[in-house]
């Protein structure tokens, strides 16, 4: 350039003083921070040493030997008011994982649902679906909760006069009681039964796909699979001479005995988040479908494509790059929501460990160990999204 | 080129179809839209029996049945409960609703003290409508008032001990007055810490930058009642001995920071959204850092997130209920906490407490995103592609 002849850059670079150099100023300021933080840090590190000192807590995470003392209503895995403290954090993880993928399950069926009413031409359909959508996204999730638990089965009969319904299933204030399955011997082979017609049917899978991409011939696929899924292991467990037995709860003067529980607690909260979050994803499922040209509707209708396989073959793939990101978020919204469990008194890693931090007063440890199991869920849970969006998203050259 | 006329086109002309029936009033109307195709038939018929069987029960239940006033328990419950009612009988039971009313409004206020949140809501309410009307001139001296003056005003009424106030503690404070301080200092926080968050994740100094994600994320992974859990039992002892920090201030430094890492998020989708042109553009002029954030990025990318905004405005307003799980009586909070008064025990009582409850959430919540929708309207200059 002409300029540069006339003014030869300086050497040092820099046209003023020294502190107006931005890469001086952004070393400065980010020292000022850290220096800040770390100052903040010190301070509450040493306070809090000091608190600990004085109160006589030993820190550490050696308590979680110590013996638990209380009992939880409901668990998947064994446990008594004499197992470990650890044992007790199991129990609790385990049932947030429990509440969280039924209540993902449920809500994204029901969202689905409702986000496709949205669209429907049906003038009531898509009314009905979007009153469901304002209700349920302009309350809090705790109110949901309170009124599964405290509105509607608190009402339900006392356990005496327990509602009988089919399958030898009974319904009362106390929760839902069902026949308990007991595995006698050999059920094992039933168990191996079902793994191998899951593998089957993914092999089916990937066959059928083979063959019609080869031959342009398709299989019923879905009617091979679930004949498969059912019919092995049932004809496995008749093979080898039924060894599952029910124990039946049956009605007593005092109640009912025997059989399986599902605690009152459990239903309102897998309930409530069902609900709630089903509005959010009927949202998003609703966005998803209608950011699909309607170009790609008509090409497809013009290609001769039927109206069922144009849903099933060009929108929805293409709606679910839209939908999947939301959608993980959401299902993370719904597991951290499963944390409103403390409101009810259903067992979740959150009120299992406000217990323990109660009889203990391991304040420091127990909400570490919850930020620590939060968040490894969050990264589980949004890798296997990002797997399977990485799956459907548009591959680009 | 075909040289022959092919059979299969045809060669006469058709003669004119008849023109539709109708192509207006209520049967064409119902015949589009409820009745179009034998499937939706038969849902809108299902959903029709399905509005007949619950709109009838719900109105009665509501309404018809509902025991609008009375002192006590009976008024709600049937004769083998030990009421009034028939048995059989089940209706809301509205008196419950107002006989305790005030206590849902201020929870356990001083019944003789209670003008002074009536006059602080009065003083927002003044202030607030102005602030959200476009038309109304003078937004900064308006906003100065409700986001600088009214806090100290509304916390000197509140709290009293000076002035000859009489002094009212903050575990008295509850019911919606909890509820709408919260949202208001949690809305008013986190809005420009979210900002200042979004600025940092997408800061070219690295320490900052990591700094901001790190909080952000961890905030963001786990769920509220942990953050307020520790605003509870580990503020006490982080701090020195002696040094305490009010359950309330507690509560509101976690829903802040909890709010503002989603703000921050909404934030930084808006700042991304900004073509790049506009960046340059402010430094080719020679605007230094802060003048072209504040004048040229955050005005353009704040009114692109509008409606995440006002959605994390709305989560918060409805994560504020989760502070009765820490032993404070917001709105829900107190509802619950009436369900086990003797007085009132009746069968009917949480589910008439409960409806209450979240009507007044619904109002609200509702009535914020129904305003974002409007004020994105309002702000629209036409530049959405």
């Amino acid at each position: 350039m002409a300029m540069d002849a006339l003014n030869p850059p300086r050497k040092s670079g820099r046209t003023g003083s020294f502190f107006n150099d931005p890469k001086v100023r952004g070393v400065m300021y980010q020292a000022i921070a850290l220096f800040l933080i770390a100052l903040c840090l010190y301070w509450i590190i040493s306070n809090t040493v000091e608190n600990l000192h004085r109160s006589n807590i030993a820190s550490g995470y050696g308590f979680l030997n110590g013996r638990a003392g209380f009992d939880v209503g409901q668990s998947l895995i064994a446990f008594t008011s004499d197992s470990k403290y650890g044992r007790a954090f199991i129990v609790g993880l385990t049932n947030t994982i429990l509440v969280a993928v039924t209540g993902i399950i449920t809500a994204t069926i029901i969202g689905f649902i409702v986000g496709i009413g949205r669209l429907s031409n049906n003038w009531l359909i898509a009314k009905l679906s979007l009153a469901y959508v304002e209700f349920f996204r302009n309350i809090p999730p705790l109110l949901v909760i309170f009124f599964w638990y405290y509105a509607i089965l608190s009402l339900l009969p006392l356990p005496r006069e327990s509602i009988n319904l089919p399958l030898d299933t009974y319904l009362n204030n106390q929760g839902l009681l069902f026949p308990k399955p007991l595995a006698g011997d050999g059920f094992g082979l039933t168990l191996i039964a079902c793994l191998v017609a899951f593998a089957l049917v993914i092999g089916l899978v990937l066959w059928s796909k083979k063959r019609q991409a080869a031959t342009g011939r398709s299989l019923p696929v879905l009617a091979i699979s679930i004949a498969i899924l059912i019919a092995l292991p049932a004809l496995t467990l008749i093979l080898s001479g039924m060894p599952l037995t029910f124990e039946v709860p049956v009605a007593g003067r005092f109640g009912i005995r025997g059989g399986s529980t599902i605690g009152s607690e459990f239903i309102s909260l897998f309930l409530a988040l069902s609900f709630y979050t089903a509005a959010f994803i009927a949202e998003i499922v609703r966005s998803g479908i209608r950011g699909v040209s309607k170009g790609q509707t008509e090409a497809a209708h013009a290609l001769g494509i039927r109206p069922r396989q144009t849903t099933r073959l060009v929108v929805v793939p293409q709606a679910m790059r839209i939908i999947i990101p939301p959608l993980t978020s959401q299902y993370l919204n719904l597991m951290k929501n499963s944390s409103l469990a403390v409101a009810v008194g259903y067992a979740d890693l959150v009120a299992i460990g406000g217990t323990i931090l109660n009889q203990t007063g391991q304040a420091i440890e127990v909400v570490s160990i919850w930020i620590i199991v939060y968040l490894s869920l969050s990264l589980i849970t949004a890798a296997i999204m990002n797997w399977f969006n990485a799956r459907v998203s548009l591959v680009e050259r | 080129m075909v040289t022959q006329n092919p059979s299969f086109v045809r060669r006469d002309i058709l003669p004119p179809i008849a023109p539709p029936t109708k192509t207006g009033g209520v049967v064409h109307w119902l015949r589009t839209n409820l009745f179009a195709t034998p499937k939706d038939t038969v849902l809108s018929l299902l959903a029709l029996a399905l509005l007949v069987w619950v709109l009838p029960h719900a109105a009665n239940w509501l309404f018809v049945n509902a025991s609008w006033s009375g002192t006590d328990r009976s008024v709600c419950s049937t004769v083998a409960q030990g009421g009034i009612k028939p048995d059989g009988w089940s209706g809301a039971c509205w008196a419950f609703v107002a006989d305790k009313f005030p206590q849902f409004m201020f929870g356990r206020y001083p019944v003789e003290e209670r003008w002074r949140p009536m006059l602080v809501a009065v003083l927002f309410i003044a202030l607030l409508i102005p602030i959200l009307m476009p038309s109304v001139k003078h937004k900064a001296v308006n906003a100065v008032l409700l986001f600088g003056a009214l806090p100290v005003v509304a916390f000197v009424l509140l709290l009293g001990g000076v002035f000859g106030l009489p002094y009212v503690e903050t575990p008295l404070w509850g019911g919606l007055l909890v509820t709408l301080i919260l949202s208001f200092v949690g809305i008013s926080v986190s809005l420009p810490l979210g900002i200042m968050l979004a600025l940092g994740r997408r800061s070219t100094l690295p320490v900052i930058r990591l700094l901001s994600t790190i909080f952000i994320e961890v905030v963001r992974g786990i769920p509220l009642i942990t953050v307020l859990f520790m605003a509870s039992v580990m503020l006490p002892l982080f701090l020195p001995q002696g040094m305490t920090v009010d359950k309330l201030l507690r509560a509101l430094i976690g829903v802040s920071l909890f709010a503002s890492a989603y703000m921050a998020e909404v934030i930084r989708g808006g700042l991304q959204a900004i073509p790049k042109g506009q960046y340059e553009g402010a430094d080719s002029l020679g605007l230094g850092y802060w003048q072209k954030t504040g004048l040229i990025i955050l005005p353009q990318a704040l009114k692109l997130v509008i409606p995440g905004i006002v959605n994390t405005f709305i989560g918060l307003f409805k994560d504020t209920s989760l502070v009765s799980i820490i032993g404070m009586f917001d709105l829900l909070g107190i509802v619950r906490l009436n369900f086990s008064d003797s007085a009132w025990a009746s069968p009917v009582t949480p589910m008439s407490g409960l409806v209450f409850a979240g009507f007044v959430f619904w109002i609200f919540c509702f009535g914020m995103s129904r305003y974002s929708g409007f004020m994105e309207r309002v702000l629209d200059r036409g530049h959405k592609r």
